[in-house]
């Protein structure tokens, strides 16, 4: 018995996945894909994920206000969640990676010229595997917004990157979380790049005072679901 | 259930602010120009020792729709082991996943083995193939394809996805240039030979 792909499907990328081009987002202009995308038959998934073991994790990896001799400077804050796949189930045991700006908004990289500056105890670089109920937990300072070229007088909300492994290629996401309320979310073209309101709110976390440390930090969660954005009837 | 994971928090009232969104997939956004110091602690290229016995270099660039060089990206590879095994089956320490930051010409690097071929559902053997996730400044969300050998010629006919693709320019954009160890596959994002990407 044989599996023959007869014809492959042909996609436009609908989802509530940002499309790819987005002229209002200049740099997609040279990089974003022309051609339809072919969907990838189920039984021609990979069947399995990438794993990262323990041992490739340091122990301060989840506390981004520990890596150097002093503290950074800004409002620490935790952020919390939890990663769940399309149907709400908790994926345990996977890698989550976080980038952020500093507290001035300044990322600690070469090609970031933002006059604002740099933390010597800020590297802006964390990373976890969720734990048995797919949880994930970081310390670390609220990042600051900062301007980009985009186009005349463009901020970025403060955000902090994800990267997040699920159990399959398709789970596979990267992402950015960003702060309720903030005032510059109708001007960024990123942040609008997601057309539906609701789809937007999944980015934005939510203050949690059940998740502040008394006295010490602010607490943030940001549950990240993947999958669940087309039909994969891959049995697991 | 479903309902539980719309909550989200333990706490005893709703959220007050930013949570509006009910349940459903998180969208995708840009890994955006600083990608490096979230993706470079854990960038590993060399998928095994150099010297190893049927290593194989594969390197390319990342190219843009003027064909210069993206070097604000990244690149992932996913892969079996020379038997067709993805961990936790395949031989100890086999990662099967590598990943390389573009440098300033959006040329990338691996070092790898050559991955066994993979059964399919029905039984049909599928090429051997890497598994090829792409990010940079400027994806709002990730591209995704595959990496064929090009010393597979007569499997790769008989592949069930390559076969499928009717262009026959379409289809070599998946298929490596090269031969024995040194293979070149460039990753084109826009263009007259923009590379056959699959829905992520
Ligand atoms: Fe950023």
């Amino acid at each position: 018995m044989t599996t023959r792909v007869e014809e492959l499907e042909e996609v436009e990328g609908a989802s509530l996945d940002p499309p790819y081009d987005y002229p209002a987002y200049r740099s997609t202009a040279l990089r974003a894909p022309k051609r339809p995308f072919l969907v990838l038959p189920a039984g021609l998934e990979a069947r399995s994920a990438p794993v990262f073991g323990e041992e490739r994790l340091g122990q301060l990896d989840a506390d981004l206000t520990r890596q150097h001799p002093g503290a950074p400077l800004g409002e620490r804050i935790v952020v919390a969640g939890r990663l769940l796949d399309g149907e709400g189930r908790p994926i345990a045991g996977k890698l989550v990676e976080v980038w952020q700006a500093n507290a001035a908004g300044r990322y600690a990289h070469s090609v970031d010229d933002h006059p604002a500056p740099l933390d010597p105890n800020f590297t802006g670089y964390g990373r976890c595997l969720t734990g048995p109920g797919g949880e994930y937990r970081f310390l670390t300072v609220k990042p600051g917004s900062y301007p980009w070229a985009n186009h005349p007088n463009a901020w970025r909300p403060a955000h902090i990157h994800f990267s997040v492994f699920g159990r399959s290629f398709p789970e596979r996401l990267v992402t950015q979380m960003y702060f309720p309320g903030d005032p510059l979310f109708p001007y960024d073209p990123i942040f609008n790049s997601v057309g539906d309101p609701s789809a937007r709110a999944r980015m934005v976390s939510h203050f949690d005072l059940e998740l502040t440390e008394p006295g010490f930090a602010l607490g943030y969660r940001y549950d990240i679901v993947v999958g669940g954005r087309r039909p994969t009837p891959v049995d697991r | 259930m479903s309902g539980e994971a719309t909550e989200g928090g333990t706490g005893p009232s709703a959220p007050s602010s930013g949570a509006g969104g009910a349940f459903g997939p998180t969208p995708s956004q840009t890994a955006g120009p600083y990608l490096a110091i979230g993706l470079a602690p854990l960038a590993a290229h060399e998928l095994v020792e150099p010297g190893s016995p049927g290593a194989v270099t594969i390197s390319g660039r990342l190219l843009d729709g003027e064909g210069r060089g993206v070097p604000d990206g990244a690149v992932e590879i996913w892969q079996a082991d020379p038997d067709g095994r993805f961990p936790p089956e395949s031989a100890p320490g086999w990662t099967g996943l590598g990943r390389c930051l573009t440098d300033e010409d959006g040329g990338y690097r691996f070092l790898t083995l050559k991955p066994g071929r993979l059964t399919g559902p029905g039984g049909e053997a599928q090429a051997p193939h890497l598994e090829v996730l792409v990010l940079a400044r400027g994806l709002l969300r990730q591209v995704r394809t595959r990496m064929y050998f090009p010393d597979e010629a007569e499997a790769n006919d008989r592949d069930p996805l390559l076969s499928a693709i009717p262009d026959p320019g379409r289809r070599a954009t998946l298929v490596a240039a090269g031969e024995g160890g040194e293979l070149h596959f460039d990753i084109r994002l826009q263009g007259p030979e923009e590379t056959v990407f699959f829905a992520p």
